[in-house]
């Protein structure tokens, strides 16, 4: 072996324990919070802990449903919200406006992923939460504040994802519809999203992700209370929150509890990111 | 008086000008193929003749086209209409990523047309007009894209064909062909040209020989010369026409 050559075989093994340690992180992330979160949802029974309404760990009952379907909620609502607006903007961008508009336009919505959730929720407690409490009445601090936010939350993800999805069908299919004489939105309808679906979903169920996983907005302005919303303008606790909000104080079993609300977010996260792989890849094939 | 009919066309891409005053008269049921070398702007003259030139940002076109006696550049013609009566094949084949019964009724659609029975006879006829329809009546769900490139050709001049064009402008359309795909091809632009007026835009001068009546030769942006084929390739009058297809340049 020359000298270059034996530098060259360093420098691979350097560099792939820095792209390990990387993914060692990952690892250790995931043995942690099963480790501590499964015996105790083992203890009480996965299905106690899954369906039970009563989260009072001060008297050991420790119910998630009232979180899980707050989560939910919140989350259902904000693609309602971000799925609509996100595409059309898309569509906009990548259909029907210049170059120069986009240009301008699609750092300006790459930039809103930037902003600090905490910020995101700061705006809701001030202009959003009292908007819907002189409005529609309530509390203010509900699911529907919650799901306007996130709605806003994930628009950089379903936007950005979608626009290189929407860009990356080859133009000729596109000169191939206005050639047959199709409107621009016929062309979008019949052709550029069923070209660019896979992309288009994966967009959707990593907004999706980004919903679930928001926690510091959802703090601010959910309200937080547990129990299952029975409107819109009911305050709502989510799973996020639930551990943020009490890790603070939790020990023993309590601390247990958070770790396997931590596992199950975990796990709904896991399963959102593989059917984003999965359905983006197949694209590809 | 030919089924279009250019005059004086110039065409600019910003400050480029692609085309300068051209003017030819494309005559009805004939195949007219424009040569010359690339560059030399026989695409976006194709292109000026169903305006897909619109599509492109800061292009701007002065000088008339005539299709069928209508001023195609005036203000308020039907563009959609304009475009299901003027077809254009691309060089590469571009079936839509859907089933072969949609890529063909594709244009039905667009142009509104519901009637199922018109549908399946559209698609049947269309099929049978690219000699498609008995290979591929029975896998009709097929994706279009999993086809060779020339049924996907093919394919393509159906789609064009089910929405009753009267011209058929193809740009290189066997480029992307093999030599024996590129022959069947052009057995099949004599036929289509019983029905439909064709011009072609080719790279390939024996093509151009080969299949069309009238060829006119396209040189930075000037039309050169334009005539019938057999006088264009035996006795040009135009010395920068008989260097091109004597090959001493091009």
């Amino acid at each position: 072996m020359t000298r270059l050559e034996r530098k060259e075989s360093l420098i691979r093994i350097a560099l792939l324990v820095v792209a390990f340690s990387a993914v060692s992180v990952l690892v250790v992330i995931t043995v942690f919070i099963i480790e501590e979160g499964t015996p105790i949802m083992v203890k009480y029974g996965f299905k106690k802990f899954l369906f039970n309404l009563d989260w009072f760990p001060s008297e050991e009952s420790y119910g998630l449903l009232p979180m899980v379907i707050g989560s939910i909620m919140v989350t259902f609502g904000a693609l309602v919200i971000g799925v609509p607006f996100g595409l059309a903007c898309a569509v906009f961008l990548t259909e029907f406006s210049s170059k120069r508009l986009r240009r301008v336009i699609k750092p300006m919505i790459e930039l809103l992923a930037g902003i600090p959730s905490v910020v995101y929720g700061f705006m809701g407690v001030v202009i959003l939460v009292p908007f819907i409490r002189e409005t529609l009445g309530g509390p203010g601090l509900s699911v529907l504040a919650s799901s306007i936010i996130l709605g806003i939350m994930i628009l950089p993800t379903i936007i950005s994802i979608s626009v290189d999805s929407l860009e990356a069908v080859p133009p000729a299919y596109r000169e191939g519809s206005i050639a047959l004489g199709a409107t621009r939105w016929q062309t979008t309808r019949m052709v550029m999203f069923p070209a660019a679906r896979s992309g288009i979903i994966a967009s959707i169920i990593l907004g999706m992700g980004r919903a679930i996983g928001e926690t510091m907005a959802v703090i601010m302005i959910a309200g937080n209370a547990i129990a299952i919303p029975r409107s819109l303008l009911d305050p709502v606790r989510t799973l996020t929150s639930n551990i943020a909000l009490e890790m603070a104080y939790a020990s023993g079993e309590h601390r247990q509890a958070l770790f396997a609300t931590g596992v199950i977010l975990f796990v709904i996260i896991m399963i959102l990111n593989t059917i984003a792989n999965v359905t983006s890849k197949r694209r590809k094939a | 008086m030919g089924i279009i009919e250019v005059s004086d066309l110039s065409f600019f891409y910003g400050k480029f000008q692609a085309l300068k005053n051209v003017t030819l008269s494309i005559e009805k049921q004939k195949i007219t193929a424009l040569i010359g070398p690339s560059g030399c702007g026989k695409t976006t003259f194709l292109r000026t003749l169903n305006r897909m030139n619109d599509l492109v940002e800061g292009a701007c076109c002065q000088g008339q086209v005539l299709i069928d006696g209508l001023d195609i550049y005036q203000k308020g013609v039907d563009l959609l209409e304009l475009r299901r009566k003027v077809g254009l094949v691309f060089q590469r084949p571009n079936p839509f990523p859907l089933s072969i019964f949609d890529n063909v009724t594709y244009g039905l659609r667009v142009h509104g047309v519901q009637d199922r029975d018109v549908i399946q006879e559209r698609l049947r006829w269309s099929l049978e007009s690219v000699r498609l329809w008995k290979e591929l009546k029975d896998s009709l769900d097929r994706n279009a894209l999993s086809l060779t490139g020339e049924q996907q050709q093919r394919l393509c001049i159906a789609r064009l064909i089910a929405v009753e064009p009267e011209i058929l402008l193809m740009d290189e359309p066997c480029s992307a062909l093999d030599l024996f795909a590129t022959e069947k091809i052009e057995d099949l632009m004599r036929e289509l040209k019983k029905q439909y007026t064709i011009v072609i835009v080719t790279h390939n001068m024996q093509q151009a020989a080969r299949v069309s009546d009238f060829t006119g030769y396209f040189l930075l942006g000037e039309l050169v010369e334009f005539g019938e084929t057999t006088q264009i390739f035996t006795a040009p009058t135009d010395r920068r026409t008989e260097d091109y297809i004597t090959g001493r340049f091009g």
